[in-house]
């Protein structure tokens, strides 16, 4: 077993998640499971190959050029509202599940 | 009106020609949706008031005699993880439940500027997450050739639905074959683009770096007619691409005569089913008889593929899905004392059993210790496989695979074993990390009568060369 209850534990604190004691006992076993059938990429020898995050660097980009030169073709002018408007502020709140009306509400954060 | 025989093209002159009006198509396909999705599950939402003012608009067009716009009056279906503006989106999860977006995907956009009607939205495994539509929140679908079996997932509503003849065009998602998969199981065409050739933006994220948008439509010209109302640069999008699109359709046109289709064995082992085996042989026979050369390619990471997918794909998952917190839009838990028991017992209660699965499996990869072992590994193996298809279309135009090991499943069949549900992506996984563009294509039926679909790949931006290929092979089925 590579995971641990443990481990479930810390995990599931890190993901913002509870779980209840039965998705537990179901997640060590589907984890253990899928990771079981992961390490068969250890035979691979990666050492000297470069990892590859996306798709979209292999085109467009400018390889002659350093740092975010490299990427000029997803650049737009920085100017205020350049691609579209911001929401309205009724708008952006129309969604929330608590609002005043100006602002989101959640339960308070700080005790005093 | 006999709706499975409805093209693209046919819708358009109908209206243009002032025999069929746009109205009395969509109200057609609604009927047909009343009467025939309570067996089947594809829509999640009725977009009727948009779809009808839509239609109004191409039948006052027609009326004035103008030159109507490539999809003008098409009735067609978006899958629940594209935004619309006003319709409900949940993505096919409790945790966004109630969402009505302010805005409209980029997608969705074009194809309605092109004259498109969305009729609704389309059921879909929660969050893309699934290879038989059965993690949907709401409600399974099943498959139109055999109810008791699975249509293929994520995009399983999407590909019913044309399956069903309730569009005659819709849109998928794509992150490791969530369209090609239930084109085959459905039997219909569905075409995953190349990485960054179609607008992402707003399309609701699940691993940013492999999510494709594509069509799917009863036959491959009209995947084609949608791929080019979709495709190009979006300001939206910082890695949508700036290459000119071709014509497809007139692509389409060209022979294929004396192009080089690989055959890769790794695609042709352990695991395929012996008819889908022998379907995809004489599928490849066919286009030997078309004139095509038939070459033997080596893709030697393959078996490497799903393992390192599901590693890059949870890892990108439980990063994206880390902005469900019940703060912003969607579900909040009800009758909590703080906010981190706020965040928790929302995402609890929101997500579905195999959302959380791949947030905890994404968020071990990431965690600290565990990073190099497996995310920065998965990469390398990513790029090795990307390797194995640039060397191949060195020296082919195309390459022909199955779609999927077997053809449609049984429901329930799947659904208490993970991994052997992501093991039925084996063939499909590949394109989304790659990049490269993909399209299934029926060819042929097993003994039960379950269609069986055959993959053609291409390279980086050439979804022109796989819409000849496949258009070709249409045409001599």
């Amino acid at each position: 077993m590579k995971v641990t209850e443990k481990d479930v534990a810390y995990v599931a604190e890190l993901a913002n998640l509870e779980l209840t004691e039965e998705e537990r006992v179901r997640m060590l076993r589907d984890l253990n499971s899928i990771l079981g059938h992961i390490d068969m990429l250890n035979a691979l020898d990666t050492a000297n190959v470069l990892a590859m995050a996306q798709v979209s660097e292999r085109f467009g980009a400018d390889e002659s050029k350093a740092g975010s030169e490299r990427f000029m073709y997803a650049s737009r002018e920085d100017v205020r509202e350049g691609l579209r408007k911001s929401l309205a502020h009724d708008v952006a709140l129309a969604n929330a599940p608590d609002s005043d009306g100006t602002f989101f509400e959640v339960p308070k954060v700080i005790e005093r | 009106m006999d709706l499975g025989s409805l093209t693209i093209d046919g819708v358009r002159s109908a209206i243009q020609e002032r025999k069929v009006t746009a109205a009395s198509f969509a109200e057609a396909h609604y009927a047909k949706i009343a009467s025939d999705d309570p067996q089947i599950g594809a829509y999640l939402a009725l977009s009727k008031d948009r779809a009808m003012g839509k239609a109004a608009e191409i039948d006052a067009l027609a009326a004035k005699g103008d030159q109507l716009p490539p999809l003008a009056g098409v009735p067609v279906g978006i899958k629940d993880v594209m935004v619309t503006r006003g319709v409900t989106t949940t993505a096919g999860s409790k945790i966004l439940g109630n969402y009505l977006p302010p805005y409209d995907c980029t997608a969705v956009a074009r194809l309605e500027a092109a004259g498109a009607v969305v009729l609704g939205k389309l059921n879909c495994d929660e969050f893309a997450m699934g290879s038989s539509n059965e993690n949907s929140a709401w409600k399974p679908v099943r498959n139109p050739r055999d109810l008791s079996r699975v249509p293929g997932g994520s995009s399983g509503g999407a590909a019913a639905a044309v399956a069903a003849n309730m569009a005659v065009a819709t849109l998928g998602s794509d992150t490791g074959g969530s369209i090609r998969q239930p084109a085959s199981f459905c039997g219909v065409v569905g075409l995953k683009p190349t990485y960054g050739r179609v607008s992402r933006y707003g399309l609701i994220a699940f691993a940013s770096s492999l999510d494709h948008i594509g069509p799917f439509g009863r036959n491959v010209k009209d995947t084609a007619l949608v791929l080019q109302t979709m495709a190009g640069r979006d300001a939206m999008d910082s890695t949508s691409a700036d290459i000119p699109v071709p014509d497809y359709v007139a692509e389409m046109g060209k022979p294929v005569k004396g192009l080089k289709i690989g055959i890769a064995k790794e695609y042709l082992g352990e695991g395929l089913d012996g008819e889908v085996r022998a379907a995809t042989e004489a599928a490849v026979q066919k286009l030997a008889r078309l004139g095509c050369e038939i070459v033997e390619v080596s893709l030697p990471h393959t078996k490497y593929a799903v393992p390192a997918y599901y590693i890059v794909a949870t890892a990108e998952a439980s990063s994206n899905l880390a902005r469900f917190d019940g703060v912003r839009y969607g579900f909040r838990a009800a009758g909590v004392r703080s906010l981190s028991e706020m965040y928790r017992r929302s995402r609890d209660q929101g997500f579905g059993a195999e959302v959380k699965r791949r947030i905890m499996l994404g968020t071990y990869a990431l965690s600290a210790g565990y990073y190099d072992a497996y995310y920065l590994k998965a990469q390398k193996v990513r790029t090795l496989l990307t390797r194995d298809f640039e060397e191949a279309f060195k020296s082919v135009d195309a390459i022909v695979t199955p779609t999927s090991p077997t053809a449609a499943f049984k429901l329930g069949e799947k659904v208490d074993d993970p991994l052997a549900m992501y093991l039925a992506d084996i063939y499909t996984v590949t394109a989304n990390l790659a990049g490269i563009p993909g399209i299934s294509v029926p060819c042929g039926e097993t003994r039960d009568k379950l269609p069986i679909g055959m993959q053609i790949l291409g390279r980086h931006f050439d979804e022109a060369m796989i819409l000849r290929v496949a258009g070709a092979f249409e045409k001599a089925a």
